[in-house]
Order: structure tokens, then C-alpha cells, then sequence
């Protein structure tokens, strides 16, 4: 302790108090002042931009949700149209197979009623070719049989034996 | 350290001398001589130790002790003695003489100015002390001239910086290489310990950090200066430190020295010398702290080195030379640390002082 009193040099105390005294007040001014607000500055200036960056992300972000939103909407469009299309395509075909089966039927019954006509206009001339024919068969086999009296007595007798009165 | 250029001129003086007194034919003669050049080695080491650690009025970089020549250049002695004195300390010629000017006469002893008689008589005490009359000496030693080359060359580096930020947020040039120390002075020291008030404490704590670390580190080149290892120095440093506690305290801060809040009122008698003591204690650490270690580092720095002189043999003096190398790695995180503990304490000081809530007690 004694030889650090003694060891003490008052200039040296002296001269470091003015001399750090000195550099800290021009150091302030001249270099720890413009340091500190440089960083300062600075870091503001990274705050912001990190800010900005993450605003960017976030608006960014909302783009691609909007845009898949948007894909979305219209791939369910899509498939609405074509879900709409193929209903409407199937309505159609049911609707002609419809169409076309009823009119194959009315044609089918147009047919039929004619075929049914024709056949009985057919029939009835067939009816009449008969009714002549065998009118003039019976002519004739009439004529052969009156040659005869007696088979012509026979006739006429059988033929109301035929006749049954009820 | 100028220990490095007498390690040169010191192997080469005893290559000669072992040399010498091998070509001697009496054996015990060349032994009794051996013994007393190793007696005188010792000597001259522990002066040349203790010479280093003091301050010195003239700057020199290495002493011949053969020739007796000092290779360096004096320094402006300025003394308080009836009026300013000035003159080149190339008067006392490292000490060997008594200078004279306007009619005093003065002598170097022990690295202080005495005034003197013309002869340079010095008288003593019982305790072999010098009782001349002292000056008050203002000289530019060689610290003080060391102090302005640190102060020149921060005021270089960092208005570079300051100016080099001036033209764009990105530091360019040398300066860039501390502009991370700076944040991180800011971020970890001042800004935890300190609080929201950090701001106005920030000037103090850059530049007394720099300027204890820069002169650490000149302190471990071969210059030869020990200014941090200086009790002037460090207590004036831990003078400022100590005047901007106090002149920062608020309210609190005195309450919680005479008055402490939260125990008993008997308690509060018995803590209010205690508190008060420690107001002083705390820069009285510092100011010791940072002498002891600097001080210690360049004493077991020196006399590693020293060993190698004294060992006079290849292994033992390979050893203490590796050994003086790791020394010096770790004196040069001592440096730092020693920097970064006195910001980093003085920070928490002025954090005391500013702190504005009651939970701390």
C-alpha cells in the first residue's frame, strides 16, 4: 500500500483525467454521437424493411389465396357446365329415344290400323268373292241337281228338315 | 516490451562471455566469476522489471548495458516549481546526472523528480526514503505521451467510422472491423445493466472501454509501456466513473444508500455505513482491479522471459519461452477482459444510480 501511495504520480493523474476528460468530450461529438444514430438509423431502416417484407409476404400470400379461390370457383364452374352438359345431353337423347319410340308407335299403330282396314277390306271382298262363288256353285249344282224332280223335292225337303223352328 | 531487444542483446553478450570464460584455463576462477555475472543478471533483471512497470520521462526502447547507451528519444519535463519548469529530460540522462535549469538543480530517482543541491544529494530516512522536496511534476512521460497516441489514434478510428457511416448505412475502411464491439457495448453491457437510460451513459462506457483495452494491448508490444498498470491512471478512471455514479443518482438510488427501504428501521441505522462505504469500495475495486491484473501480467510476463537468462540452458529456456508465448495469448484476453470488466462494472454502477423502481433492494 505504501509503495502504491508512493508510486502515485500526481501528474499522471493529472494529465489522464484532462486527456480522457478531452477524448471523451471530442469522441462524443465527433464519433460516438454519428455511430450510435448511424446504427440506430440503420436498424430502424432493417425493422422496416423486415416489416415491409413481411407485409409483402402476407399480401403475397393473400394473392395466392385469392387466385386458388379463384381456380377453385371456376373448377367447380367447370364442373357445373359439364355436369349440366351431360344432363342435358342424356335429357336429350331420353328425349328423342321418347320421341322416337312414340313415334315408331304411332307409326306401328298407324300401321296396324291400316293392316287391320286392309285386312278387312280384304276380308269382305274375299266375303263377296265367296259369297258369289259359292252363290254361283250353288247356281249350278242347284241347276244340275233341278234337272231331277225328285232331287229337287229331296232338296227342299232336307232344307226345311234344316230348319229348326224355335 | 523493450525485454525482447535486450533478449537479443543480452544472448549475444553472453554467447561472448560463456565464450570467454570457457577459453579460461584456472577452472575455479572461471566459476567464482560465472557466479558473480549470474548474481548481477538477476539484479539487472529485477530492475529492469521494475523499471518497465514504472513510468518513465523518457521513451526508451532498448538500453545497452554494456555500453551503457539507451537507444530512444527524451520527453518534455514539465515541473511546478516556483513557476513552470520546462526542459528536455535528455538532462538527466536516464538519471546518471543531476539537470539543471534556471538555476535548480534536480535529480531522477527511482523514476521521480527530486530537487536537488548542484551534486544531487539525496538525502534518506530511517526507511531509506527519499526526504528531498518533490515538485509537482506535470511531465509528458511516457505514458502520458502513450495516453495521447491512444487518444489520437480513437479519435482517428472512430470519427473515421462516424464519417465513413456518414456516406451510407454500411461502415467501410478500418473502423468497421469495431463498429460489432461498439453494438456490442451497446447491446450487452449498457442496455441490461443500465436500462432505458442507457443512452447518455454510452459515451463514457465506448470510450473508456477503448481506451483501457487499446492501451492494454500497447502495454503487450515491445514498446514498453505499462499505463493501465498505472495506479494513476486506473484511479482516474475509476474517479470519473465514481463522479458520474453520484452526479446520476436520483432519488432512489440515495434512498437506497441512507435510508434503505423494506427492513426495520434499527436495520436501516446499521446498512446506511455500510451502503455508504460501498459507494467508495466499488470504484476503489475497479481502480485496483484493473492495476493488479495489468501490473501482475507484465511482472509474470517479464519474468518468464527472464527465466530464459537465468535457466542458461537449451530446454529450460525453450520451455519459459513457449511458456511466455501462451502467457502472452492469455495477457492478451487478460487485455480485453480487463476492458470489458471495467465497462461492464461501471455500466452496472450507473445502472444503480438511474434505476427508478423499488423491487431492488
Amino acid at each position: 500500500m505504501e509503495k502504491l501511495i508512493n508510486d502515485f504520480s500526481f501528474g499522471l493523474f493529472f494529465w489522464q483525467i484532462l486527456l480522457f476528460v478531452l477524448l471523451l468530450l471530442l469522441l462524443r461529438r465527433f464519433a460516438w454521437k454519428p455511430i450510435l444514430n448511424a446504427v440506430n438509423e440503420r436498424e430502424d431502416g432493417i425493422k422496416n424493411a423486415l416489416a415491409a417484407a413481411e407485409e409483402a409476404k402476407k399480401e403475397m400470400q393473400n394473392v395466392t389465396a385469392d387466385s386458388e379461390k379463384l381456380l377453385k370457383e371456376a373448377r367447380a364452374e367447370r364442373e357445373t357446365l359439364l355436369k349440366e352438359a351431360r344432363e342435358i345431353k342424356e335429357k336429350m337423347i331420353a328425349d328423342s329415344k321418347e320421341q322416337a319410340r312414340l313415334e315408331g308407335d304411332k307409326m306401328l299403330k298407324q300401321a296396324q290400323a291400316a293392316i287391320e282396314s286392309e285386312k278387312k277390306a280384304a276380308v269382305a271382298e274375299m266375303k263377296a268373292q265367296v259369297a258369289t262363288l259359292s252363290v254361283d256353285i250353288a247356281e249350278k249344282v242347284i241347276k244340275e241337281q233341278l234337272s231331277d224332280k225328285d232331287k229337287q223335292l229331296k232338296l227342299v225337303e232336307d232344307m226345311l228338315g234344316d230348319i229348326k223352328l224355335s | 516490451m523493450h525485454k525482447t531487444y535486450l533478449v537479443k542483446t543480452l544472448l549475444a553478450g553472453f554467447l561472448l562471455i560463456s565464450g570467454f570464460l570457457a577459453a579460461q584455463e584456472v577452472e575455479h576462477h572461471d566459476e567464482a566469476s560465472h557466479e558473480g555475472s549470474e548474481a548481477a543478471l538477476e539484479e539487472e533483471i529485477k530492475e529492469d522489471i521494475d523499471h518497465h512497470i514504472q513510468d518513465s520521462h523518457s521513451f526508451t526502447f532498448f538500453s545497452d548495458t554494456e555500453t551503457g547507451k539507451h537507444y530512444g528519444f527524451p520527453l518534455p519535463v514539465i515541473l511546478w516549481d516556483n513557476g513552470l519548469q520546462v526542459f528536455s529530460s535528455s538532462k538527466f540522462h536516464h538519471g546518471e546526472t543531476v539537470a539543471e535549469h534556471n538555476g535548480n538543480y534536480y535529480k531522477l530517482y527511482h523514476s521521480k523528480v527530486y530537487k536537488t543541491d548542484a551534486e544531487g544529494t539525496i538525502n534518506y530516512d530511517d526507511d531509506h526514503h527519499a526526504t528531498n522536496e518533490k515538485p509537482l511534476d506535470f511531465s509528458i512521460t511516457k505514458n502520458v505521451l502513450m495516453m495521447f497516441v491512444t487518444g489520437l489514434l480513437m479519435f482517428l478510428l472512430f470519427a473515421g467510422l462516424a464519417k465513413s457511416f456518414g456516406k451510407g448505412p454500411i461502415a467501410k475502411g478500418v473502423g468497421r472491423f469495431f463498429e460489432p464491439i461498439v453494438l456490442y457495448i451497446r447491446d450487452d453491457i449498457a442496455r441490461p445493466n443500465i436500462g432505458p437510460k442507457y443512452k447518455r451513459f454510452m459515451p463514457y462506457l465506448l470510450t473508456v472501454f477503448f481506451f483501457i483495452w487499446f492501451l492494454n494491448l500497447f502495454g503487450l508490444t515491445p514498446l514498453g509501456v505499462n499505463v493501465t498498470g498505472n495506479i494513476a491512471v486506473t484511479f482516474a478512471l475509476a474517479l470519473i466513473t465514481f463522479v458520474i455514479t453520484q452526479f446520476s443518482g436520483n432519488k432512489n438510488y440515495w434512498k437506497h444508500i441512507f435510508w434503505m427501504p423494506g427492513v426495520p428501521t434499527p436495520m436501516k441505522f446499521v446498512l446506511a455505513p455500510i451502503e455508504l462505504l460501498g459507494v467508495f469500495i466499488k470504484p476503489f475495486a475497479l481502480m485496483i482491479r484493473l492495476y493488479a491484473n495489468i501490473m501482475a501480467g507484465h511482472v509474470v510476463l517479464m519474468s518468464i522471459i527472464a527465466l530464459v537468462f537465468t535457466v542458461q540452458n537449451w530446454i529450460g529456456g525453450g520451455l519459459s519461452l513457449v511458456l511466455a508465448f501462451f502467457l502472452s495469448i492469455i495477457e492478451l484476453l487478460v487485455a480485453a477482459l480487463q476492458a470489458y470488466i471495467f465497462t461492464l462494472l461501471s455500466a452496472l454502477y450507473f445502472g444503480f444510480a438511474v434505476e427508478e423502481h423499488d423491487e431492488h433492494h
